[in-house]
């Protein structure tokens, strides 16, 4: 089953079973995003709440796989605490690094996303890269983070 | 009557394949069916030998395509017991035919406020071409629910037809399987003065069928799920229907005569079928009703029945209450499709886990969203049985289900 285990790596069947950061927050202060991938029905809500430049918190629900809901549950602890500038250096990283597969399909190998990666501590995230080898899961993956982007562009553009 | 299935898979060179050492085992029919060697040869042979444009040539093989092209729409004729191969309009694919039914007819026959009744079983093809109408031209659009074991509830029937214009609804579930009384429904359309489209893809596939017999007015299918090509499909309609329906596409082949200040159009039903059409497709399509057609439909209907029967039970003894089974729970009102939930297990996460073991499972919303909200779930997974699925395929599905629950262990 070495295929299974590059994409359900045990960090992400944990973040699966017992994802962080799962509720909601008042809004307003906090601002409510939703996202859906319409391919398979995944969902993902993200209650975000920024201030002085700062995601001071954010809490996270919807249903769906467990790629879609453990990414969104590493997406949460990653960013909680962390500067807005820091959570969009990570989300370019984290972008970069699902890139890799669309980047070799256009014969490229991947070198160009190699600066969007320098230097940027993965931490718990680099479980997921397994999923560059199921294309087809990895909308699942990055839904939460295009739901992250919504929100900053909405309470910190 | 049972199927020789070892033998039926032989005719299926998809299946000698091995995914990652596991034999192929392929539960998505009711998506698309595998293609057997007759049609596969059937289209290579025409290509090699016999191609050409179709009713334009006078040379040899120009007459070879024309004669193998309309040949195909006769055995599609006969093969749904229509009593002339001219109410056979060769489309895309069902969805083509829907829209070209709701394009022409539709536009000429519903005004603001008609009504079109649909039901809650409906896929997208079946329903997405009526909110377009009623975008444009504000028509009605009522849903005949389901019961809780997912029959159509009919119980309602006389008042959501009433006053109504079309009844447009499927013969058999791509979800749940479940098998409609056409003939019932057609007699209460008729009853109103209704006409009735049956989107018969899944049903063609599975069980004998007479357009005849069931006295609807159009009845629309895809090759791609007998077991034939992608890429074409057909609307089967009434003759008088045909004559008075505006054509759909405009261009060449539909035309009689066209100048400067107009065109007239064609007989039927090269009215409806503008351009070169999918010509070798076409003759996959006459070669898949051929192969069915020896099989032959009854024997297919007992086929599903039994493996779905078959399947039902082992699912349940295996799984009992972790597992939710999906459609009328007697085999005899279903055909062989069953979707299900698999404990907390999203879908997605089921069909990745039994590839590994070759075992081809659909996950998602089956293209009817609709009926998902209705069953309250996002995503099911899907297994639906084909000629050349036997019991061991199911088996392979339980043993691949029980490694997806270890290795989830929620």
């Amino acid at each position: 089953m070495s295929g299974l285990q590059d994409l359900y790596r045990e960090i992400i069947l944990d973040h699966y079973r017992a994802p962080r950061n799962r509720g909601e927050l008042p809004v307003p202060p906090a601002l409510k995003v939703e996202g859906f991938n319409p391919l398979c029905g995944d969902e993902v809500v993200l209650y975000l709440e920024v201030v002085d430049g700062v995601v001071a918190d954010v809490r996270t629900g919807g249903q769906g796989c467990s790629i879609s809901q453990a990414s969104t549950s590493m997406m949460s602890a990653a960013v909680k605490g962390r500067t807005v500038d820091e959570a969009r250096t990570l989300i370019r990283a984290f972008k970069a690094l699902m890139s890799i597969h669309e980047s070799k399909l256009e014969g490229g190998d991947g070198s160009d996303l190699a600066d969007d990666l320098a230097g940027v501590r993965l931490g718990d995230l680099e479980a997921l890269q397994g999923v560059v080898k199921f294309p087809v899961r990895i909308k699942c993956a990055t839904l939460g983070w295009n739901v992250l982007v919504q929100g900053l562009d909405e309470t910190a553009p | 009557m049972t199927l020789d299935v070892a033998r039926l898979r032989a005719d299926f060179p998809i299946l000698r394949r091995e995914i990652d050492g596991h034999r192929l085992v392929y539960l998505d029919t009711a998506s698309s069916a595998q293609k057997p060697t007759v049609v596969l040869d059937a289209m290579d042979q025409l290509y090699r030998q016999s191609y050409a444009n179709v009713h334009r040539g006078v040379y040899t093989i120009a007459e070879e395509a024309t004669t193998a092209f309309e040949a195909a729409r006769t055995k599609v004729a006969g093969f749904i017991g229509s009593p002339d191969p001219h109410q056979v309009v060769f489309t895309r694919n069902a969805t083509e035919a829907i829209n070209l039914v709701a394009h022409t007819w539709g536009r000429a026959n519903l005004q603001a406020g008609d009504v079109v009744v649909l039901s809650h079983l409906e896929h997208h093809a079946n329903i997405v071409p009526w909110h377009m109408l009623a975008a444009e031209r504000g028509i009605e659009l009522r849903w005949i629910p389901l019961t809780p074991d997912h029959h159509l509830d009919l119980s309602g029937l006389d008042q959501l037809l009433s006053g109504a214009t079309l009844l447009s609804v499927t013969a058999m579930s791509n979800v749940t399987g479940t098998i409609v009384d056409v003939p019932h429904l057609v007699a209460a359309a008729r009853a109103v003065g209704a006409h009735v489209l049956v989107d018969a893809c899944q049903a063609v596939a599975q069980m004998p069928l007479d357009v005849t017999a069931w006295g609807a007015d159009f009845v629309t299918f895809s090759s791609h799920k007998i077991y034939g090509p992608s890429g074409i499909g057909a609307l089967w309609a009434r003759r008088e229907l045909l004559d008075a329906m505006p054509p759909f596409l405009g261009g060449g082949e539909m035309i009689r005569d066209v100048s400067t200040e107009g065109f007239t159009t064609n007989d039927v039903p090269w009215k409806f079928e503008a351009g070169t059409p999918a010509i070798a497709e076409a003759v996959g399509m006459g070669a898949a009703v051929d192969y069915l057609t020896a099989i032959g439909m009854r024997a297919v209907r007992e086929h599903e029945r039994a493996l779905t029967a078959y399947a039902l039970d082992a699912l349940r003894d295996r799984f009992a209450d972790r597992i939710t089974l999906y459609g009328p729970p007697d085999p005899d009102d279903r055909g062989g499709v069953i979707s299900f939930l698999f404990g907390d297990i999203h879908a997605h996460d089921v069909s990745q886990v039994v590839d590994e073991a070759g075992v081809c499972v659909r996950a998602g919303h089956h293209c009817a969203k609709p009926l998902m909200r209705v069953l309250g779930v996002p995503a099911t997974s899907r297994v639906s049985f084909g000629v050349y699925n036997d019991r061991d395929d199911v088996d392979a599905l339980v043993e691949a289900l029980g490694r997806a629950e270890r290795f989830f262990a929620l």
